[in-house]
């Protein structure tokens, strides 16, 4: 599980057919300072969360737990929306 | 499973209902020294009420972080299993 910052939509009209209805966004991976952590992912979102969010994101066989079919084929989820994060090294 | 230091904490309102109750910790991996930093920081689910700045035992890994917390759906992919006292090397 890892933090990020929404970034975009993905939009894809032709896709694997265990894909449809599944909501795409793509996300930066982030650090507790905001400081970017390896590069952009596409990851389903069954939590609803927009452009500008923090959120949390889960990747592997657990993204797929996280969708309301269990056993769509996706390997990075969106699991919260991140209020608030507090870190200090 | 690998060794972390505890820097904080994430907090989320919106989030799915199997996290209820959760507490989410960042953490950063560390060498056996506790000190130096080992790889980028992640979040955790905690199971041994650790806190900030505490050396911890995390596993990331989906199946384990599963097992610990007791549940067998549950999308977590990272878990703090264990609070470290202290490590002896050579």
């Amino acid at each position: 599980m890892e933090l990020a910052r929404v970034i975009g939509n993905v939009v894809a009209t032709r896709k694997h057919k265990a894909l449809e209805g599944v909501k795409l966004l793509l996300i930066q991976p982030h650090d507790h300072n905001g400081e970017a952590q390896g590069d952009p992912i596409v990851a389903a979102d069954p939590i609803q969360a927009g452009v500008g969010d923090v959120v949390q994101w889960i990747c592997g066989r657990e993204a797929a737990l996280a969708l309301p079919d269990t056993f769509t084929p996706v390997d990075a989820s969106i699991v919260a929306i991140v209020d608030h994060v507090w870190g200090r090294e | 499973m690998i060794l972390c230091r505890v820097i904080g904490n994430a907090v989320s309102t919106v989030k799915l209902p199997v996290y209820e109750g959760h507490t989410v910790l960042v953490c950063r991996p560390v060498k056996w020294d506790g000190k130096t930093p080992n790889g980028h920081v992640f979040l955790a689910s905690d199971s041994v009420q650790a806190g900030e700045g505490d050396l911890v035992l995390c596993a990331r890994e989906g199946n384990t972080a599963r097992q610990i917390l007791a549940d067998d759906d549950s999308p977590v992919h990272a878990v703090v299993m264990g609070i470290v006292d202290d490590i002896h090397v050579g």
